[in-house]
């Protein structure tokens, strides 16, 4: 082991140092204070449980993503929480029952055992809302209200949003009977839209021309809200269950365009982040310079049948670790009042005190780092008392 | 302000065959590329820049988003893996096979097969969906020479001619997949600048289906 190997720390993970550090706190606390406005009440999930909990509901994803360990006390796997989704889900289903809707909101640490993506840290911060118990578009309008309130705190110069909704796909797979295998081999081709193996595949797979029109347009069904148009106009043969989609959709939209005039809406009714266990409408938040997702959610109306309460649900998770990396915000932090490190002063003493007690920030420290330590005023003695004074 | 658009592409013959694309889709490099030493150029639209990389890092640079749109061989996105990337287009050039290949006549060994290649990923999945359990050798050129010297028992390369293994006493065995380059877009500016994006794939899918 060389001396730079005891200080280096694994790949992806991250310690996060003052400057970028305070403007992910200060966003954390105004997230969990506008959620708190809304009526989102802030739970704090334990970092690791059983992996029967964390990793039920959301996929095989979710499991390859999961730090698993032995606990010593019981013998079961534990997993460190790579998703905060599944345990609000179980809160909602056992420890936290409330007849009705159920409006939780989180903040904290995930740890991922491999990178999400290339670039991403493998311990990233999210925060989040979930909405249990309401079945109906007006729950979804919500959550894609606030993740919209949530960008503008962030102070996200444009306001992206990308919906989409697993009924559509669903709908189109079982017209055309496809076989579990199937449908997740064609799910792969259209999240990277490969045209050649989307040529391919349809051409080998499904024999009937009107239906493998509807594969092959599948892919390109992507835009602006004309793009719902076309699909209601192309979908309608699949039968209603692809139109109510298409419809929900658009419902939703309407709304959310009418609120936020300055959002730009786009549609893509191929893609679908967390296919396997969405349920209804999904949506993500990009923003201009980062390849992924900086927020995404949707509705996972089946999460809580494995803890015994299936209820409807749907919700968003915003990586504040993917926005800190945006440069975006701001350190609000106000440079500091230098003052001299005498201990045994007592007039000295209380007038520190005193400006902290305002909200100053008062160091003490020898004059010669004022300048490493953000200062631009000082102390100085007068009178027998302290002024506040500029420093040059 | 009108979006910018960078676009990925790789020097050589691919080059020349991808900017009489681009050229259908209204975009001309400003100078010519083959005759510069630069890797940023620009061209007769305002905003729009190509960059000159190394073939296998097109790819990257439009996962990470520091190009919006590029081409690449289906190869590397193969190896590579294609997460954050969509590609939509298959250009249809620079067409080529990956194959396993062996010496000339000599009957494959049971068991354990040593496999000399630079696209381990790609090797690795595929002799597993064959049933084989294998040891990979990562070498970067002249893969030919493993069998001869009996660091391999066989490779996986791209196979264009098959002139290269005749000419060393090897053979072309089993079809691993079809090669061309393919039109990649970053997700994120195929989503947040999609009718200029698109405007660029219709106009490119046009001029692959009817040549001029």
């Amino acid at each position: 082991m060389t001396y730079a190997d005891r200080w280096l720390l694994p790949d992806g993970v991250e310690e996060i140092l003052p400057n970028e550090a305070r403007p992910i706190e200060d966003l954390r606390r105004r997230l969990v204070d506008l959620y708190g406005t809304w009526g989102y009440d802030l739970v704090i999930p334990p970092l690791l449980e059983f992996t029967d909990s964390l990793l039920i509901g959301l996929g095989s994803d979710v499991d390859l993503l999961t730090f698993k360990m032995t606990d010593q006390i019981s013998g079961r796997t534990l997993g460190i929480r790579a998703d905060i989704t599944p345990q609000t889900a179980r809160m909602d289903a056992h420890t936290f029952q409330r007849e009705g809707v159920n409006r939780l909101c989180y903040a904290g640490h995930v740890v991922h055992a491999r990178p999400k993506n290339p670039l991403a840290t493998r311990t990233p911060i999210q925060a989040g809302v979930e909405c249990y118990g309401e079945p109906g578009s007006s729950a979804d309008i919500e959550v894609i209200s606030l993740l919209l309130e949530s960008l503008k705190v962030a102070n996200l110069p444009r306001l992206h949003i990308d919906l989409g909704h697993v009924g559509i796909y669903r709908a189109l797979a079982k017209a055309a009977g496809l076989s579990r295998e199937q449908e997740d081999f064609f799910f792969e081709l259209l999240q990277r839209k490969a045209a050649t193996e989307i040529r391919i595949w349809v051409s080998e797979q499904i024999t009937d021309s009107a239906m493998a029109e509807l594969f092959l347009a599948l892919p390109n069904l992507a835009g602006d809200r004309e793009a719902l148009a076309r699909a209601r106009a192309l979908l309608a043969p699949v039968g209603a269950e692809a139109v109510a989609a298409i419809d929900q959709l658009d419902e939703v939209a309407g709304v959310i365009a009418e609120r936020y005039p300055e959002a730009e809406l786009y549609f893509d009714l191929g893609e679908l982040r967390g296919y396997h266990y969405l349920t209804g409408l999904v949506f993500a938040a990009f923003a201009p310079g980062y390849g992924n997702p900086i927020a995404s959610g949707g509705r996972y109306d089946h999460i809580g049948e494995v803890f015994g309460r299936a209820r409807p649900a749907t919700g968003f998770a915003v990586d504040l670790s993917a926005i800190s990396k945006l440069g975006l915000l701001s350190n609000g932090e106000r440079a500091a009042i230098l003052a001299p490190s005498d201990s045994r002063d007592k007039a000295l003493w209380q007038a520190i005190q005193a400006l902290r007690a305002e909200g100053e920030r008062v160091v003490c420290a020898d004059p010669g780092s004022a300048k490493s330590l953000h200062c631009d005023r000082r102390l100085v003695a007068h009178n027998g008392g302290y002024d506040v004074e500029p420093l040059a | 302000m009108s979006e910018t658009l960078t676009f990925a592409l790789t020097k050589g013959r691919i080059l020349e065959e991808t900017l009489p694309l681009l050229k259908a889709a209204g975009i001309e490099p400003l100078e010519d590329i083959s005759k510069s030493r630069k890797l940023v150029f620009e061209t007769d639209q305002p905003g729009v820049r190509l960059l000159i990389l190394r073939g296998s890092d097109v790819p990257t640079y439009v996962q990470f988003g520091a190009a919006d749109m590029g081409i690449s061989g289906k190869d590397t996105l193969m190896e590579n893996g294609a997460d954050g990337l969509y590609e939509p287009l298959d250009l249809n050039i620079a067409r080529c096979r990956l194959m396993t290949a062996g010496i000339k006549g000599v009957p494959r060994k049971s068991g354990r097969l040593r496999v000399a290649t630079k696209y381990v990923n790609i090797a690795k999945q595929y002799y597993a969906t064959q049933g084989r359990q294998t040891d990979m050798i990562k070498l970067y050129g002249a893969m030919e020479l493993a069998p001869i010297m009996h660091l391999a028992d066989e490779i996986v390369d791209i196979v264009d001619t098959g002139n290269t293994l005749r000419a060393n006493g090897l053979e072309a065995r089993e079809l691993i997949a079809d090669i061309s380059s393919r039109l990649i877009v970053n997700k994120a500016s195929m989503k947040m600048k999609h009718a200029r994006i698109q405007g660029v794939i219709d106009a490119i899918a046009e001029a692959v289906a009817n040549p001029a």
